[in-house]
């Protein structure tokens, strides 16, 4: 078991809980430092994926973990990202501009909208949000003229310095540049949730009556969450069209925004971890099929047909397990595990047993 | 000079009318209570102070400045702080977490500087957490403080809505009946803390409550309310035996039991 | 009387048509929203299996069965999948916050379109009835018997639903399950069995707009999706009441040939989702208001 004593108030405040925790973090950014020399350039590319979905993944987790709003749309700010970097680098902005420019003005829009939308609650806000996914798919095709409507656009090549980033030419730089990406959102989103700015977003999703005698504005505090959830997405959408090569209105559709709320649930809503976790299960899992797949049809002699929407199938499947068995997500198992060793033997089962809230509605008829 | 006054607020939903004409003050460090049946428009008041409410008529004064044109997340800076009856607490964070809320009210960092956590936002919070754990150490809630509210049991958590409120370091303190679900013990505690909030903190109090032995313990001056009507108003003894008072809560007198 | 005006009512009435089956849809959401304050995503989903149960069952391609004996076993089969779902798989749900089980069922509609389509294959399929291609004469205005059938069905399902849950014993117990389960418990309402069969219900409905759709148009396994629409019409038509969620429906059936008539192209899909997020800003509460503030 351990103990830690603090002994100071920095020792709350600090992003490390322990030197033991601050040293296995160490292992991993190494171990990362390391991937490009460990695995070859199809898996650096898979590994880029995750990343770029954990940047979203954090996006999403900070307005729907952290503030509790649930989004059914946010592929169309991941749209607006891409877009609008693409759009920018076409008119020779540089790409170390144009990226964080396309986060800022999508964080804008996203402040812009969420003043009307985030009146709404629970389930309207679902409908809401989704409803905009829906409509930026087809506004997209009907602006033409700057998103190349149907046929979609082709991403410009990225130069930094002087220094050529590909993702096909030079994987690894490509791999550096989102992973230098992904650990300065990391640190700003960890910051923030050990500000007041991080406290009064919990306190929203908590009891947004008692935040509110509180002194928190809820408007404003919202719109923030907002802000920065689509700004983060949008660099992640940004990121991503540079990935692909090339996009269109369906690169980011209503399905992608489902995918990436369901990502963060599957990895275990309300933390940060969970963001990667449901990163890395969409960015493997379709190797995981496939290679599951290539040993199932050599055991029962199949052939090799390829059948159509099984990653999504298997990936609403795992969802399902998840939803039901462990709602708290991979991390929400990984910390029971975790909890189990710390404090063996006297571990108790109903720790994290969470308090059954049962309906009693607001509505009047 | 009052600290804060209510002057004939008049509120109905629909035909209800729940406060009436309802007109009183409250003199700074003084505890003042507001007593009544059920349904008798008390945490209404409250939260037409709070601003959940618009009054229909009337007007609700803080240091002799009308705050009906403030919005509910700007009453806490004037130095207002709530307890809710059905506590509000936020379920999924610790004990200190809930009190580091509270101190939202102080918050003057800004976005840009809170994501680089920089320097200014370190001595904030630090600052924060020591107003936080006075609190803590008044309200001896130290061995709670790194649990979850969920676990909690209910008395714990009536102690901890009173640490909230106090965590913001107001000058006007609104408890909606910080008693009720408590044992014996519990109350008499919540006796000292609030004799003690009011001679050692200065801070004015206005209570809502049931339990008449905790009112006329503490309270200065007495309210009582009925049908959003005011009965009677006066030091706890008068009001206590007050005849319109004594009908409201038992009937009147002659008439078949 | 003016071709205008035929071209006028037949642009009506099959938007009606269609606005009848967006509303049988948004009938299944608000039917377990009152019932569980839950929404099911799955609902149009559900319609899309019941399409394909009918189709498998009296198509000729596949089992043949006669229509009228093929389309109540389809809306049983439906109605006790639903059951079963909610008893196997929802009832886990039971103390969880609603989040949840949104999103199990949009999870589920996933996973039924990809069984529909490893089932019977992605190409689109029409349903077989007895009056394919009949019309109805009135005047000199020619209706398709399917849009007419469409209408009356729907007209008749709403009516008895409303009226079921107004005077029927199991229509208010159900109705005082959805307000406060722990008190409905506490008076004796066998809480999880009555969500049991609100679900059964709600696969009924879907079904029965599954034939209808499948009947007058090609099904195919993504046709669920136009359950989003089916949405906007719950939300237009305020999401706890039942004949808003119909008059929401038809409003968006009518609007969709109009606007695309009217509107260039790539508008008019735009028309419902449009008219639903500007409901939402101004009217949240639908045409038929139902929530108020929570009282603290």
């Amino acid at each position: 078991m351990r103990f830690v004593f603090k002994k100071s108030y920095d020792d709350d405040i600090k992003l490390f809980k322990h030197k033991p925790q601050a040293f296995y973090y160490l292992i991993l950014l190494v171990l990362l430092i390391a991937l490009p020399w460990l695995i070859d350039d199809f898996f650096l590319g898979e590994a880029t994926n995750v990343l770029i979905f954990a940047i979203a993944g954090m996006g999403l987790m900070l307005l729907v973990g952290h503030t509790g709003q649930i989004s059914l749309g946010h592929a169309a700010f991941m749209a607006l990202g891409a877009y609008l970097n693409v759009i920018m680098m076409q008119k020779g902005v540089p790409f170390i501009i144009s990226l964080p420019l396309a986060g800022v003005i999508t964080g804008f829009v996203g402040a812009i909208i969420a003043l009307p939308v985030l009146r709404l609650h629970g389930i309207y806000l679902a409908i809401a949000t989704l409803a905009i996914s829906v409509l930026t798919e087809d506004i997209i095709v009907i602006a033409e003229r700057w998103t190349g409507g149907v046929v979609g656009l082709v991403a410009e090549p990225i130069n930094i310095f002087g220094l050529d980033i590909d993702r096909y030419g030079t994987p690894i730089a490509f791999y550096f540049l989102v992973l230098i990406i992904t650990l300065l959102i990391l640190a700003a989103y960890r910051n923030i949730l050990r500000a007041p700015l991080g406290r009064a977003f919990v306190a929203l999703r908590d009891s947004e009556i008692s935040a509110q005698a509180l002194g928190v504005n809820i408007a404003k505090t919202k719109a923030t969450s907002f802000a920065l959830s689509c700004a983060v997405v949008g660099i992640a959408g940004g990121l991503m069209g540079h990935f692909a090569g090339a996009f269109n209105h369906e690169s980011f559709n209503l399905i992608l925004s489902i995918q990436l709320l369901l990502m963060i649930v599957i990895g275990g809503l309300g933390s940060i971890h969970g963001a990667f976790f449901g990163a890395m299960v969409v960015g493997l899992l379709p190797q995981f099929i496939a290679i599951t797949r290539d040993s199932i049809s050599g055991i029962f002699n199949l052939g090799s047909v390829p059948i159509p929407g099984i990653e999504t199938a298997s990936f609403a499947f795992i969802l399902i397990l998840i939803i039901m068995f462990e709602p708290m997500g991979i991390y929400g198992r990984w910390l029971k595990i975790r909890t189990y060793f710390e404090l063996f033997p006297f571990y108790r089962k109903n720790m994290f047993k969470r308090q059954k809230s049962y309906l009693k509605t607001e509505r009047m008829k | 000079m009052s600290l804060i006054s209510l002057e004939n607020v008049t509120l109905s939903f629909g035909g209800l009318i729940a406060v009436n004409n309802v007109s009183f003050h409250v003199g700074k460090g003084e505890v003042f209570s507001l007593v009544g049946p059920n349904g008798a428009g008390k945490s209404t008041v409250f939260n037409l102070i709070s601003r959940f409410y618009d009054p229909k008529k009337g007007d609700i004064k803080f240091e002799e400045n009308s705050i009906l044109a403030l919005r509910p997340d700007q009453v806490p800076s004037l130095g207002i702080a709530r307890t809710f009856q059905n506590i509000e607490l936020f379920e999924q964070s610790t004990v200190l977490q809930n009190l580091l809320v509270g101190r939202q009210r102080h918050r003057k960092s800004n976005l840009i500087s809170e994501m680089f956590f920089a320097p200014s936002v370190r001595e904030e919070e630090r600052r924060h957490r020591h107003v936080v754990e006075e609190v803590i150490d008044f309200l001896e809630l130290q061995a709670y403080r790194d649990k979850y509210i969920a676990g909690l049991p209910y008395g714990v958590r009536k102690v901890v809505e009173l640490a909230r409120a106090l965590a913001t370091e107001p000058k006007l303190l609104l408890l909606d009946e910080p008693a009720s679900g408590l044992s014996l013990e519990e109350t008499n505690d919540m006796i000292y803390w609030i004799e003690d909030i009011k001679n050692q903190m200065g801070i004015t109090v206005i209570m809502v409550e049931h339990d008449m032995n905790l009112v006329s313990s503490v309270s200065d001056r007495v309210l009582a309310l009925a049908d959003g009507k005011e009965l009677a108003i006066g030091t706890p003894e008068q009001v206590q035996s007050h005849p319109k008072v004594i009908e409201a809560y038992l009937g009147k007198s002659g008439e078949k039991a | 009387m003016g071709g205008a005006f035929l071209d006028f009512l037949q642009l009506l009435i099959s938007g009606l048509a269609n606005g009848c089956v967006y509303g049988l849809i948004a009938l299944g959401f608000v039917l377990i929203y009152k019932a569980t304050e839950a929404v099911n995503f799955a609902q149009g989903d559900f319609m899309m299996l019941g399409a394909f149960v009918s189709i498998w069952l009296t198509n000729s391609e596949y089992l043949g069965l006669s229509f009228w004996l093929a389309i109540p076993i389809a809306i049983l089969i439906m109605g006790i999948l639903g059951y079963l779902l909610d008893l196997f798989v929802i009832r886990k749900m039971f103390g969880q916050p609603q989040i949840a089980v949104v999103i199990l069922t949009i999870s589920l509609g996933f996973i039924l379109r990809f069984a529909a389509g490893a089932i019977w294959g992605h190409e689109p399929k029409l349903l077989e009835t007895p009056f394919a291609g009949k019309e109805l004469h009135i005047g000199s205005v020619v209706l398709g018997f399917e849009e007419v059938a469409i209408i009356i069905v729907t007209l008749l399902l709403t009516l008895f639903l409303f009226l079921f849950f107004r005077k029927a014993k199991l229509g208010l117990a159900m109705q005082a399950a959805s307000q406060n389960q722990l008190a409905a418990y506490y008076v004796g309402i066998p809480v999880k069995r009555i969500q049991s069969l609100i679900w059964g219900l709600a696969g009924v409905v879907a079904a029965v707009a599954g034939i209808l759709f499948a009947s007058k148009g090609a099904i195919d396994p993504s046709t669920g999706l136009l359950g989003i629409k089916a949405f906007a019409a719950a939300v237009i038509g305020g999401f706890g009441s039942l004949p808003g969620a119909l008059i929401g429906g038809l409003i968006i059936g009518v609007v969709e040939p109009f606007a695309s008539f009217y509107l260039p192209a790539g508008y008019s899909q735009v028309a419902p989702y449009a008219i639903m997020l500007l409901v939402l800003i101004f009217r949240p509460a639908g045409l038929f208001a139902q929530m108020q503030n929570k009282k603290v």
